[in-house]
């Protein structure tokens, strides 16, 4: 890791001085000056963009919502009647991901309240009850809250998750409410989101101790 | 009955002579950008200006040095907010500069394919606002629909419009997606489309080249005095480009003309930034060809770099690893180091202190837009009121970066 001096992009390469290019100056020809003439050019310019945009109106032709911006006429979506769908990375609400006895996947460990920028993320963590095979091997939140005012959606919480246990790919942008502390998304709403698949389950393949399946041993089964 | 004016003093008789004082903006409809100019006038003729900056300052440098390095790019985000990419591009390579780390060779293919794309938006932005404030409207709605197209890939690359958050210490976030090349292929022909459009029905008008030829004018020795880099000083006819003149990523095998103007006036400038567009596209053009199409992104540190994800959830090496860097940071020697890119506006340089912790210790900026802002003075001082619109719209200052 240590700075080595190497041939580095930053290097500056023996080269000759750059030859610029050199852009046009504007060409004052007499029809410019006339400025009449070019006016109506110009517009007939944005004429062929009414008009043609006008005729796919009336046809009711309409762009492909995804591919909108390359259509060469109107690129309007009838938004809420229409949507145009969020991309795949899309960096949406929140959702927690659930096991699949239906608890969060969570284990409390505060790596996604720490990496987050705007400190939006708000955790409590609790032991399980005595008895429960989870005890004394992880926690789970006892409050888990976002405030989706605060989040700027950079997505670094999924990604300093180590166990999928938090998401971002609701494929849904924070709804708008009428008061502030609506946006202050609890637990057991950010439970309830599904992903664009409609599954709450978290594809950690981590297993439950306790479990036959698990590699290691269980806390019962001492080494 | 006498004459109202016998009983006057002669002085009364003449019109004031104290000079006229004017507010433009912060909140100007013709400035783009949070900034006050408080004109002193005479007639229609400025004679005195005071360009007063800092009505966006958010503690960007402070804030920095609260949280880990790597939370600093949702910060560089909103410096520039025209083209964010430049910046979280700019950020990573300051700090893999201090690291002494390069990243592989498809990360740097990819940078500045997502970087020329944000140059692009940057000019569009420019050049279209600048227009819209002459009163040319059309041509700014059609530089919006050409940079729907870019923000359309940046959308499925990197999961945010505008706040991509996308740049990492030691890679990207994520690989480019299997449609990347496809998607700037088939937008580039339509971008090149809609400028050609913007500019038949701005470069014959005349009543835009009035506004635009001569006016603003600035000399080389001028500029290079000020400090100024990008289309701003390039207009002067001085061919500095970062991305020629100290090659960083891949841009020392890409072909491109540095565009120069000649009279170092609000028409170069536009002209300027209008080839900078084709020249983009021309880089965008050879980074799709020579970008690999598989291969690692990210370097292969896992000091610097998160392990992959399976790692984290099967192999305690995986997940100690992922906790320390999420907990502590990414650890850069102790040292500084001043990183320069070239960004739509000039250069844009990041002076990083390190402590040899996870957090910077200091974090400065150079925004290439506070130099041309501090050069504004001279070049409206002596001009016309409607002179002042074009010419600061030509600055294209970003308030984000300006006011830092």
């Amino acid at each position: 890791m240590a700075a080595k001096t190497q041939s580095t992009p930053w290097t500056k390469p023996a080269g000759k001085p750059t030859a610029g290019k050199v852009v046009p100056r504007p060409a004052r020809t007499a029809q410019v000056q006339a400025y009449l003439p070019e006016f109506f050019k110009g517009l007939g310019l944005t004429m062929r963009h009414f008009f043609k945009n006008t005729k796919e109106m009336m046809l009711g032709q309409k762009a492909d919502p995804v591919l909108e911006s390359l259509s060469e006429g109107i690129t309007t979506i009838m938004y809420p009647e229409e949507k145009r769908p969020y991309p795949e990375r899309f960096r949406g609400v929140h959702r927690l991901t659930l096991r699949d006895d239906g608890s969060p996947r969570c284990v409390a460990c505060l790596c996604c309240s720490t990496a987050c920028p705007a400190q939006c993320i708000h955790i409590e963590p609790a032991e399980y009850p005595v008895g429960d095979a989870r005890r004394g091997y992880e926690r789970f939140p006892g409050s888990f809250v976002i405030d989706e005012l605060r989040c700027v959606f950079c997505g670094f919480c999924v990604e300093a998750c180590p166990c999928d246990a938090i998401r971002m790919d609701t494929g849904h942008h924070p709804v708008p409410y009428d008061s502030r502390d609506q946006f202050i998304y609890k637990k057991e709403l950010l439970m309830t989101f599904t992903g664009r698949d409609g599954e709450r389950l978290t594809e950690n393949p981590r297993h439950e101790p306790g479990d036959p399946s698990h590699p290691g041993i269980s806390r019962d089964q001492h080494h | 009955m006498e004459p109202l004016d016998e009983e006057l003093e002669e002085s009364a008789l003449e019109l004031p002579s104290e000079p006229m004082q004017l507010n433009m903006g912060p909140a100007h409809p013709a400035m783009h950008g949070t900034v006050r100019i408080v004109l002193e006038l005479s007639g229609e003729t400025i004679t005195k200006a005071d360009v007063q900056i800092g009505y966006l300052h958010r503690g960007f440098e402070k804030m920095c040095e609260r949280g880990t390095w790597t939370q600093c790019f949702p910060y560089v985000d909103r410096l520039n907010y025209v083209s964010p990419m430049l910046n979280n591009v700019g950020f990573a390579l300051a700090v893999e500069k201090m690291l002494g780390v390069t990243v592989p060779e498809r990360c740097q293919y990819y940078r500045v394919a997502l970087g020329e794309l944000a140059r692009i938006c940057d000019h569009l932005v420019c050049n279209g606002a600048m227009a819209m404030e002459l009163g040319a409207f059309t041509p700014f709605l059609y530089c919006a629909r050409a940079r729907e197209i870019i923000w359309d890939i940046f959308e499925e690359e990197t999961g945010a419009r505008v706040t991509h958050s996308f740049g990492r210490v030691g890679g990207m976030a994520r690989p480019p997606t299997a449609m990347f090349k496809d998607m700037v292929r088939s937008g580039l022909p339509r971008l090149l489309f809609m400028v050609g459009e913007t500019e038949k029905l701005l470069l014959k008008n005349r009543i835009f080249l009035d506004r635009l030829e001569g006016v603003g004018r600035v000399s080389k020795e001028t500029a290079f005095a000020l400090g100024w880099t990008g289309p701003t000083l390039r207009s002067t006819g001085a061919a500095y480009d970062v991305r020629r003149a100290h090659p960083y990523l891949v841009y020392d095998r890409m072909e491109f003309d540095v565009p120069v103007g000649s009279a170092g006036d609000n028409y170069d400038r536009f002209m300027c930034r209008q080839e900078e567009i084709r020249q983009s596209v021309r880089i965008l053009e050879q980074v799709l060809d020579q970008m690999p199409d598989s291969g690692p992104v990210n370097i292969d540190d896992p000091r610097i770099v998160l392990p992959p994800k399976e790692e984290v959830y099967t192999t305690i090496e995986g997940t100690i690893q992922h906790f320390k860097i999420v907990m502590e940071g990414v650890k850069v020697p102790a040292g500084e180091c001043y990183s320069y890119t070239e960004a739509g506006n000039g250069e844009l340089g990041f002076y990083l202190v390190s402590d040899g912790s996870g957090t910077p210790y200091r974090v400065r900026i150079r925004p290439p837009c506070f130099a041309a802002v501090a050069g504004l003075q001279q070049l409206i001082e002596g001009a016309m009121i409607p002179d002042v619109i074009p010419t600061f719209g030509s600055m294209n200052m970003i308030g984000g970066e300006c006011d830092h």
